[in-house]
């Protein structure tokens, strides 16, 4: 007699199949597919012809140099605002800090347009203030140095949070500490707060490294048009002129945006060799610096940056979404919401756009909801001795770059589905999968930290008033993760509207997303519809991240993602 | 209700090889109140979570009355077992109010929503928290939050009422009451309870048998005068009370409550074999003349008395008491009345 078998940890049996299945599904079939294909390609021969190929050698280098550049810029920027913005004594710090994100959560495509409507001889901003430089002369971002700046300016932000958390976790003794041996301020911060901060720089710069090696919108839009290519627009050149050998091609492409995003990490892994910084002591608020009168100069110059980077990029973008057409100047009397009007209500076009990137966030956003709360609970709760490997396997999807992953589901659903005979492929049912593999650990993670903060005897209480599995959760567990699950919703549902990469691979006509349809606009040289269509989106982004900051208060540390 | 028995109870986890519980053996009668005695990490909690059904037993059976809770192949999920407990955490749900949470039990039992709100009032007021109902449990303090913890066991008349070391975040003052609370709780409801806590005023205090355990067994299981008066073994000595064990000839005849006399017999014949171990309390120690002479190595004034640390001729410390101030270094006779071979 075996009844309530598994009644020790009170969970029931089918938790620990459904975590399974759901980490197959999402993580190792995809994965897996697309290391098959490459080891084959490897081997076969199908791939030598692309590495062979000396138009290969040319994305290779540009992909290395742009993100290298990038990856310097980003360092500058978002080293140099979190060290003013943490340690010295700044005013409006949370609103400067904000501010600062907006640029990463903006999708890149939008960063991109709203920098050439900024610079170039058809700039509605500089015509406007009679600077622009005269027509045919050439547009200066499109260049390898433009495509690396912007990249700095998408990526600052993750050289700012991981600094910044960094700068965060210093024990206040230890500056203390310094400033009673006699060091003084600037002593303190040379010979103190920098050393240890260096593993904040590294790990930022290595994630900001990766992003731009991964980074599809930017060199799409700035690149393309000059015939520069990166590897990520390469993969998307060579799925666009299909033929025969792409598949082996566009494997053998991923396996080398995966080999250089390795190769950053490891970098950055042999930078912090030999240097344990754990922090010993109390952390806590960290030692403010007086800046005095050079306090001012320091806001000046954070709050130009912030005009620099993003108000007049914007403001840019939405000169020209009201400018009547590409490159007539905007005067009040010019200034038009034609652009608005024709992709609300008449674009066939972007309204399926609307309709399928709200659908797809929201069903993203919903279904990795309840796959999180159950895999969460599991995760923390199952005692599971698996559940490290199920939580670095809910990561990779997410780590690596969206053209990856959209080719690992190229590469698995390209045949039809077995037993049932269905392809997915070309439906939008596949940009959902991917939207699923690829968000899962954005959702997964606010509801797990939020599981670790409840005391395992609320549960245990529950369970001894007499509430089975799903009583508990429905009346203890799921109010208590609440606000983290809804956070998790809405950082899903606000990376999912504005994604490019993976839905640029995977859609087909009629599937098309709000990133495809901004990335083809301006392609097709309706620069103004495009702007417009970008100016709703990044109204939609500045709305969540609101939502978001006006619930931070209730979240566990480390949801939102700008919080530390 | 019903006798709660526990029969050769083993625990061990993967993790380490040693076994957390090792053939715990209890039996508590109906209605009564065991308190689990013991240092940290001796296995008393991971007993009462054995009975509570959070961890199953390697070996070994719990039954409740004739219903088998738990053996090898059998056990019983907490939620089935109609017991109730109180969390040192308390463990109260932060999202529902002090009504829900006491309430809680009952609509999971789908009880009707008039005889709830009667019984949670009913709980509510045996506990004084009735003007509370509608709070959250974050604005009570920590003594209210206990009570409701309590309020949320008492309403659904359990089986077993476990406590896990529910004193052990509350300062002295709120001790005091929350032990008279558990007393009058224990009276009222007629539960069986059993209570884990390290602290052995509080057991004694409490319970109505107290079970000494160290490193996973039970050392002693009986009542707390018994287990005050009559120690078994070193362990419960040291454990109970501020007795000092001190080695000393064997008495003849295995005698085990030792008269003044005797002891007297055995100090002055100290450092002959065979030893035994003989446990003093501090108030049969008398600082009076005839007796043996000690050195006194500290004297700590505690308001109605001094504790009084002494060194015997062969150097073994013993534990006094004294009413007069004593100097340190002082030689000062000493009579024993009693004490009790282990």
């Amino acid at each position: 007699m075996k009844r309530f078998r598994s009644s020790a940890n009170g969970q029931p049996g089918w938790l620990f199949p459904f975590v399974i299945a759901a980490i197959m599904v999402l993580s190792v079939l995809p994965l897996g597919r697309l290391a098959a294909t490459g080891i084959v390609s490897a081997f076969s021969g199908g791939g030598r012809g692309v590495l062979t190929d000396p138009g290969l050698w040319q994305p290779v280098y540009n992909t290395v140099a742009t993100s290298f550049f990038g990856m310097i810029a980003a360092v500058l920027l978002g080293g140099g605002f979190a060290l003013l913005l943490t340690l010295f004594d700044i005013r409006h710090k949370r609103l400067l800090g904000f501010l600062f994100m907006l640029p990463t959560m903006i999708p890149p495509q939008v960063t991109a347009l709203s920098w050439i409507s900024m610079m170039g001889p058809s700039s509605t901003v500089l015509k406007a203030i009679g600077m622009a430089p005269p027509l045919g002369s050439p547009q200066p971002l499109y260049s390898i140095s433009g495509i690396a700046f912007l990249f700095g300016v998408q990526n600052a932000a993750l050289v700012f949070l991981s600094l910044r958390a960094g700068l965060l976790a210093l024990p206040r003794d230890a500056v203390e500490a310094a400033r009673l041996a006699g060091a003084s301020s600037f002593q303190v911060l040379k010979d103190i707060i920098l050393p240890l901060s260096l593993p904040g720089f590294a790990a930022g710069a290595a994630i900001a490294f990766v992003s731009c090696v991964g980074n599809f919108g930017i060199p799409a839009i700035l690149g393309i048009p000059a015939s520069i290519y990166t590897l990520p627009t390469l993969i998307y050149a060579k799925f666009a002129a299909f033929d025969a050998g792409t598949f082996a091609d566009i494997s053998v492409l991923s396996a080398l945006i995966g080999i250089l995003s390795v190769l950053g990490l490891l970098v950055e892994s042999r930078v912090l060799r030999g240097r344990d910084y754990r922090v010993i002591g109390l952390s806590g608020q960290i030692a403010v610096f007086r800046l005095g009168r050079w306090r001012v100069c320091a806001e000046v110059l954070l709050w130009l940056t912030i005009i620099v980077i993003l108000v007049l990029p914007l403001t840019a973008l939405v000169a020209s979404s009201l400018a009547p057409a590409y490159g007539v100047p905007l005067t009040p009397a010019s200034a038009t919401l034609h652009a608005y009007q024709e992709i609300l209500f008449r674009q066939a076009v972007t309204q399926t756009a609307f309709v399928n990137s709200i659908g797809l966030s929201m069903t993203t956003a919903i279904g990795l909801l309840l796959v999180s709360v159950l895999m969460g609970y599991f995760l923390v709760r199952g005692g599971s001795r698996y559940a490290g490997l199920i939580s670095a396997l809910a990561d990779i999807p997410y780590a690596l770059p969206g053209v990856v992953l959209a080719v690992a589901f190229i590469l698995l659903f390209a045949a039809p589905l077995p037993v049932v005979g269905i392809s997915i492929y070309g439906t939008i049912w596949i940009i959902l999968l991917a939207y699923l593999s690829s968000f899962l650990a954005v959702s997964l993670k606010p509801v797990t930290s939020a599981f670790r903060q409840v005391d395992s005897s609320l549960e245990e209480a529950a369970r001894l008033a007499g509430a089975g599995f799903f009583r508990r959760m429905t009346d203890i567990m799921v109010p208590l993760v609440a606000p983290a699950a809804g956070a998790s919703v809405i950082l899903v549902f606000l990376i999912a509207c504005n994604e490019l990469t993976v839905s640029a691979l995977l859609w087909s006509a009629g599937t098309q997303t709000l990133g495809v349809a901004i990335y083809n606009l301006d392609d097709s040289g309706s620069f103004n519809l495009a702007s417009a269509l970008s100016v709703l989106v990044v109204i939609m982004v500045i709305a969540m991240m609101l939502l978001l900051e006006a619930m931070a208060k209730r979240l566990p540390k480390g949801v939102v993602p700008w919080h530390s | 209700m019903a006798q709660l028995s526990l029969d050769r109870m083993s625990k061990s986890f993967a993790a380490t090889d040693r076994a957390a519980v090792d053939g715990v053996s209890l039996t508590v009668r109906e209605g009564g109140f065991l308190a689990l005695l013991g240092p940290s990490g001796c296995g008393k909690t991971t007993v009462l979570r054995m009975i509570a059904g959070f961890e199953q037993p390697t070996g070994g059976a719990i039954r409740l009355g004739s219903r088998v809770l738990a053996d090898g192949d059998v056990s019983v999920a907490p939620e089935h077992r109609n017991m109730a407990m109180v969390f040192q955490s308390y463990a109260l749900w932060p999202h529902m109010s002090v009504a829900d949470n006491v309430g809680y039990p009952l609509k999971v039992r789908k009880i009707a929503t008039e005889e709830r709100r009667r019984r949670v009032a009913s709980a509510l007021s045996a506990v004084r928290l009735e003007p509370y109902a509608g709070r959250r449990p974050a604005d009570l303090s920590g003594g209210q939050r206990q009570r409701v913890a309590l309020a949320r066991c008492l309403v659904t008349d359990p089986d077993v009422v476990l406590l896990d070391e529910p004193l052990a975040n509350l300062d002295r003052h709120l001790r005091q009451e929350m032990e008279e609370t558990f007393r009058e709780f224990h009276q009222r409801s007629g539960a069986t309870m059993v209570y884990v806590t390290h602290d052995q005023a509080e057991a004694m205090a409490l319970a109505t048998d107290v079970a000494v355990m160290s490193e996973g067994k039970v050392l002693q299981l009986a009542t707390p005068q018994e287990i005050y008066a009559r120690p078994e073994g070193r362990q419960v000595g040291m454990l109970i009370g501020q007795g000092s064990v001190i080695k000393l000839p064997s008495p003849a005849g295995d005698t085990r409550a030792l008269t003044e006399d005797m002891m007297g017999t055995l100090l002055r014949t100290m450092g002959e074999e065979p030893v035994a171990d003989v446990l003093v309390r501090p108030q049969d120690v008398e600082i009076a003349d005839g007796g043996v002479a000690a050195r006194v190595i500290s004297a700590l004034f505690e308001g109605e008395r001094y504790a009084v640390k002494l060194s015997l001729p062969d150097g073994q410390m013993l534990r006094a008491f004294s009413r007069l101030p004593v100097r340190i270094g002082e030689t000062v006779p000493v009579l024993v009345r009693a004490g009790w071979r282990l």
